[in-house]
């Protein structure tokens, strides 16, 4: 084997890649976008006082999440640790950066999904590559990031959108797929248009595991934080980055908390929206 | 004209449909065909025609092509070949726009497992082909509810299906399918999936139902009872094939084969057959005419014992017997009157065997067929029940 010489994948794709950097007229206005869209997030968070903010995020929760006497103290008092430990700015930043790719996950994903349950041509095509986006290590994806987008918060989010927009599409098409045959052909029966089919069928029908998959995609994205801490995204990642570098057990701890208490919350927001209201 | 009228329909699922086209014309079986090129014939081949206002039955037992085949009525299922009429349109060859108007505004089905949508109140679903059709909310809401009314269900519309017992979705179905206000409604084994009471009390609203809306429906069951006791004309299907079309009494008279023939063998059929086909002509007298002397001729004429009695209208009075007769001779009597009994058994038309048994057990005269304005039309004598129930043909009575 060492006679043959080794194919030269690496300079392949580094030609690739910076053949793509050249393409400053489409990654420019996308960091943009991306931009925007964090500090949008930043500036929602930052109108309330921290207090308040507090109290909202427990109401919602109590709200949501199924009225859980039990989860909301949990989550109160959860979040006033966080507040006192002087956590407080770096949990928002991390929520910012987590919304802003679970946002973009759901633009670019759902309608992804639904037009993979369309076609099984789109579906096969489709499927490897969201199976290529699960296992390559997330770390890999840091490069081409910084690549594309510089050092910062934009790179983090679109390392986490690349790695944390697989189960939206995924559960997206499963959910269309599974609605009852019997039920897509009522709805065709009476005459329906694809469109009406879509929006007043199968979308409300898939709405519980298009939910599921909105959970995953959340919760890799929080996954992702720490990893992406490593390209400047700031929050609670580049915390637990620094405790890490530091060896500072203590310090690492606290953050790494702070980023559970977050997941719980995120988790049974997204899981209470998703189950259904009525009754 | 017909209301539907299907010419050579055909469904052949698979990757290769015109070589499994040609093979069936020339005559191979559905297994040959499925062997040589990997084809599943669905619906082989099929003309029919349904009449306006009729219950049209398609029956078949599972894999005989009966629910393929209503789906090519509205095309969710695309035929291969052959074509389906509806109004004077061939749907086999529109244009989807054509083909939805069609759905809105002409055919409307009812599923077995009933196809609600589980997201929305009964009203919402009900309203549902209202709302494709593009109705205004006042419209459609009173629509909607009126058709609850009709199955029975007027104050469930704020509840969800996953609330309603199975008998009740299905009315909640069938309602669906009413507001839209279809001349034809499409049902797939629409109650095959419910407890024998709750479906013979559906089949018996369908029917009530029938009487006063008159849809033309295709109605799937694989139960022949059903089929017998909805149907006003059964289609037997095998192997995506049509074996016979006929009434429920000729095909249990007259089986096209053996298929059919042992289909039929165990049905009881003193349920579907009716009186009128039982009932022989009646020797009667008409009273104020006939006195006592030829009634007793006529009894012995005939080698019977008593004798219907009616005026010139034949409007059935009552009936006499030999003995008394004989009695009223004697005392040199003409008054026919004084010896008629008025109380006597009548059954209409339409009363299906079964319930003139007992009225046949404990008597020894014969039951009166009578018309809607009580003109004596027939007797039936337990002859020739008992020879319609041994499955012997009964026209032999005169």
């Amino acid at each position: 084997m060492n006679k043959i010489t080794p194919l030269p994948l690496a300079d392949w794709i580094d030609a690739f890649v910076s053949w793509l950097t050249q393409a400053e007229f489409i990654f420019g206005p996308l960091t943009d976008i991306v931009g925007y869209l964090i500090s949008g997030f930043e500036w929602l968070f930052g109108i309330f006082p921290p207090w308040l903010l507090l109290l909202i995020m427990t109401g919602l929760t109590f709200w949501f999440a199924g009225r859980k006497i039990g989860l909301t103290v949990f989550v109160l008092l959860g979040l006033l640790l966080i507040w006192n430990l002087g956590y407080w700015e770096d949990m928002v930043l991390t929520l910012a950066i987590v919304l802003t790719a679970g946002l973009i996950s759901i633009v670019i994903g759902v309608p992804v999904g639904i037009w993979m349950s369309r076609s099984p041509v789109v579906e096969g095509a489709v499927k490897p590559v969201l199976d290529f986006m699960q296992t390559m290590p997330a770390f890999v994806y840091l490069i081409p990031a910084v690549a594309f987008f510089g050092i910062g918060m934009v790179p983090g989010v679109v390392a986490s959108v690349i790695f944390a927009m697989p189960p939206t599409i995924r559960f997206t098409n499963l959910g269309i797929r599974q609605v009852p045959t019997e039920i897509i052909e009522a709805s065709e029966a009476f005459g329906s248009t694809g469109n009406q089919k879509l929006f007043k069928v199968q979308l409300p029908m898939a709405k519980t595991t298009i939910m599921a998959g909105i959970n995953q995609t959340i919760m890799l994205a929080l996954s992702m934080v720490v990893i992406a801490s490593m390209i400047g995204a700031d929050g609670l990642g580049t915390a637990v980055y620094f405790a890490v570098g530091r060896n500072d057990v203590g310090g690492g701890f606290e953050a790494g908390l702070a980023i559970v208490i977050v997941a719980i919350i995120l988790d049974r927001l997204t899981q209470g929206i998703g189950a259904s209201k009525r009754k | 004209m017909a209301k539907i009228e299907v010419e050579n329909l055909t469904k052949v699922f698979g990757k290769r449909p015109n070589r499994a086209i040609n093979l069936l014309e020339q005559g191979k079986s559905k297994d040959e065909i499925l062997k040589e090129t990997g084809c599943t014939v669905g619906v082989n081949r099929t003309n029919f025609s349904v009449e306006a206002g009729e219950i049209f039955v398609i029956m078949g037992l599972s894999g005989s092509g009966k629910s393929t085949l209503v789906r090519l009525l509205n095309r969710l299922i695309d035929p291969t070949e052959g074509s389906v009429w509806v109004d004077g349109d061939d749907l086999a060859r529109m244009d989807d726009k054509g083909l939805r108007k069609v759905r809105r505004e002409k055919m409307s089905m009812v599923f077995q497992q009933f196809g609600l949508f589980p997201f929305r109140t009964i009203l919402d679903n009900v309203a549902y082909g209202l709302e494709i059709q593009g109705l205004e909310d006042q419209d459609k809401k009173k629509k909607a509810e009126d058709a609850l009314q009709l199955v029975g269900l007027g104050g469930y519309g704020n509840m969800y299906p996953d609330e309603l017992s199975g008998g009740m979705q299905q009315r909640v179905g069938l309602a669906r399918a009413l507001a839209a206000d279809t001349d034809i409604l499409l049902m797939d084994e629409a109650f095959s999936a419910l407890d024998p009471l709750i479906r013979k009390e559906m089949q018996d609203e369908l029917l009530e139902l029938q009487e006063r809306m008159q849809k033309t429906i295709v109605f799937i069951t694989h139960d022949l009872d059903e089929a017998l006791r909805l149907g006003d004309r059964i289609t037997i299907m095998k192997d995506g094939r049509i074996v016979q079309i006929g009434t429920p009494e000729d095909i249990l008279q007259h089986p096209a084969d053996d298929y059919v023939a042992q289909f039929v063998e165990d049905v009881d059929r003193s349920k579907v057959f009716t009186a009128e086909a039982v009932m022989k002509r009646p020797e009667t007298l008409t009273i104020d005419k006939d006195g006592p002397r030829v009634a007793l001729q006529r009894m012995k004429k005939e080698g019977i014992s008593s004798l219907y009695v009616t005026n010139k209208d034949r409007t059935l009075l009552g009936i006499v017997h030999a003995d008394e007769v004989s009695e009223l001779v004697e005392q040199g009597s003409e008054d026919m009157r004084s010896v008629l009994h008025e109380n006597v058994p009548a059954v209409q038309k339409d009363t299906v065997v079964k319930e003139m048994i007992e009225l046949l057990t404990y008597k020894n005269t014969p039951v009166a067929v009578v018309d809607e304005d009580n003109r004596l039309v027939g007797i039936v004598v337990r002859g020739s029940v008992m020879a319609l129930l041994s499955g012997k043909e009964v026209e032999a009575v005169e």
